[in-house]
């Protein structure tokens, strides 16, 4: 696709609003429709997008395998110990109430910080799977 | 403190460990991880059945959210029973992955498989505690498809067709069970499987959705559980898999599935709808005649000894679904009983095969001829399990049989006793074919010289091997709390 200059142009324009817009999805997840899942796919294809005009190698520079799969773990154990410091601060699992000295804010750091956790393993996962089979060879 | 959390972390660890596994990448890290979190995940569970025994029922709402609402984790004798048997035999197996991991897999990527380990673990027990129907769903998936890719891990490319035969299969029976819970919850309005039961009665008995969500449930769980016509997936899973993850999954999976069917049936729909209302004792009866049967007249014609027992496995599935079909409280005890013993009697017996694949890099007949002079402390576990697989007295499968023909005998049918000894006998041939090679036979002449299997495979093998005896002659536990989960289940109807 190295010859195409209205597509080159084109997704150097439109990827940093993707992300952008990943993020706003993300980060309002607990305002309005959105959250973790749909903000990590929206997130990844930016990546996807960029992947698939410049070449998987270059995207890859920026999120080598390594980085993607500890992503992938990270998230889920964001969401456990957020979990985890609920119940060590006195409340079940999963309780953000004792997050905060007021209850509400408790829980909505809690479900902020939860939301976190799922965007970051949802957006990961979407990105191994496509470099997963971008980069695959018959044997 | 940490004691009223005990049913939120015996799923919690094993779930975190496996992300940590992930992270720490190191090949000891991670086993040392997978150890740990196993081994508290089994203690947190033996302090569970402590309090169950002592307190009843615990209930656990999660995140706080009071049940029908929020997500409830329920233990009672049944669920406690399980989560004993899953994080008991993951303990013995998890110290014997690490060595045989060496032949089996690609070093380097050591700590994929155990996460994938903690995350099936967890999977499983994350089934047997909740009270969630959904949430039994969700976990039901983790424990599937991690189990894909631990069986995909196998020796050879075989073991790849193996886990997507599986994955294929468990996909429909996944399925099914969403639809099943999909259609009560369309019913009743809940989603927690106490609150179910009681709107159930609401709904009406002749609600067609009702029925309907009957009839996916019991294929659904009959997929995962491999009854016997729908079991094409599970002899080539286990035999393709690592010697470990045949054995994990022979004692744990098809048990865990075994669960959800009789939770279901038996404490969702009650009794007196599943089988007042439904004809359904009658074909759960010969379903699982034809399962004691069938299968294991198939290993007796197998020349791989994993295919052997896989097949085996099918058949043992037969006396638990006889147990369930005769719908009695000494009916489910023999049920229940027998998800323990199996579990203990067929991870032996996986495991010293894996100790046999070890050495001689295979688990056919032919090859293990006259491996018993050689290797004289594996094959002595070989047969203590296979003792224990035929039923012979002070062996854990003996108590299961005498429970399952008291049942038969106190309902007066006394030639089912007939047909459970018969299927027994069919055992020992398949068993004796083994023991005739192993023993008996000149081994082949380009047999290398092998030793004794290391000691950290033969420690576990031999640990579920006493245990068969062990719990062959005190049942106080086994049928103990058998008997607890059985009478709940019959008045739950």
């Amino acid at each position: 696709m190295k010859d195409y200059l209205v597509l080159r142009v084109i997704t150097k324009l439109l990827v940093p609003f993707i992300l952008l817009f990943g993020l706003y999805v993300q980060f309002h997840g607990d305002f309005g429709p959105g959250g973790g899942f749909q903000a990590g796919v929206i997130f990844a294809a930016g990546f996807v997008l960029y992947a698939m005009v410049f070449g998987v190698a270059s995207a890859q520079r920026i999120l080598p395998e390594g980085i993607l799969r500890a992503g992938i773990a990270g998230g889920v154990l964001i969401y456990a110990s957020v979990g985890l410091l609920g119940l060590i601060l006195g409340e079940n699992y999963l309780n953000y109430s004792p997050l905060s000295h007021v209850s509400k804010e408790g829980q909505h750091l809690g479900i902020f910080l939860i939301e976190l956790g799922v965007g970051t393993t949802v957006a990961s996962v979407m990105m191994t799977v496509f470099f997963t089979f971008a980069t695959w060879r018959e044997e | 403190m940490l004691k009223a959390h005990l049913p939120a972390l015996v799923i919690i660890i094993p779930m975190t460990c496996a992300a940590l596994c992930v992270l720490l990448r190191r090949k000891d890290w991670a086993f040392t991880v997978a150890l740990l979190a196993t081994w508290a995940s089994f203690a947190g569970s033996c302090l569970l059945l402590v309090r169950v025994i002592n307190e009843g029922v615990i209930s656990y709402e999660m995140g706080g959210w009071p049940p029908p609402f929020g997500i409830e984790l329920r233990v009672d004798a049944l669920n406690v029973y399980l989560l004993i048997i899953v994080s008991g035999i993951g303990s013995v197996v998890a110290p014997y992955a690490r060595n045989s991991l060496l032949l089996e897999y690609v070093e380097d990527r050591a700590y994929l498989f155990y996460s994938a380990y903690l995350l099936c673990l967890c999977g499983l027990m994350g089934v047997s505690i909740t009270g969630d129907a959904f949430n039994l769903f969700v976990f039901l998936e983790i424990s599937s498809l991690s189990s894909y890719v631990l069986i995909a891990l196998g020796f050879d490319r075989r073991a790849l067709t193996a886990a997507y035969q599986y994955l294929v299969m468990g996909t429909i029976g996944a399925t099914f069970i969403v639809i099943a819970i999909g259609l009560l919850y369309q019913a009743t309005g809940s989603l927690n499987m106490v609150d179910i039961s009681k709107r159930l009665p609401e709904a009406g008995y002749d609600n067609t959705t009702v029925i309907a969500a009957f009839a996916f449930l019991v294929v659904g769980a009959g997929l995962k559980i491999a009854l016997f016509p729908l079991h094409q997936w599970l002899p080539n899973a286990y035999t393709h898999a690592p010697s470990t993850v045949s054995a994990f999954l022979a004692a744990t999976a098809t048990k865990v599935s075994v669960y959800i069917l009789l939770r279901f049936v038996f404490t969702v729909f009650g009794v007196r709808f599943s089988f007042e209302i439904l004809p359904t004792a009658t074909p759960f009866l010969i379903l699982a005649i034809l399962a004691m049967f069938l299968p294991s007249i198939v290993a007796c014609f197998q020349k791989n000894v994993k295919r052997v027992l896989a097949y085996s496995s099918v058949a043992q599935i037969g006396y638990m679904i006889l147990g369930l079909g005769l719908v009695s409280v000494a009916g489910l005890t023999a049920s229940i009983v027998h998800l323990f013993n199996h579990a203990l009697m067929k991870g032996a017996l996986f495991l010293v095969l894996g100790c046999i694949f070890y050495r001689i890099g295979s688990c056919h007949i032919d090859r293990m001829a006259g491996i018993a002079r050689q290797m004289p402390w594996t094959m002595a576990a070989f047969v203590g399990g296979g003792l224990s697989l035929i039923g012979i007295p002070l062996t854990a499968g003996f108590i299961s049989k005498w429970y399952l023909i008291l049942a038969v005998l106190e309902k007066g049918w006394w030639y089912l006793a007939v047909l459970i000894v018969t299927s027994s006998l069919i055992a020992i041939i398949y068993l004796w074919r083994v023991i005739e090679a192993a023993y008996f036979r000149e081994p082949p002449d380009d047999l290398k010289e092998v030793s004794e299997a290391p000691l950290n495979l033969l420690v576990p093998a031999w640990i579920l091997v006493l245990a068969n005896f062990y719990f062959g002659i005190d049942t106080s536990i086994s049928v103990g709390v058998a008997e607890i989960a059985a009478k709940a289940l019959m008045g739950a109807g």
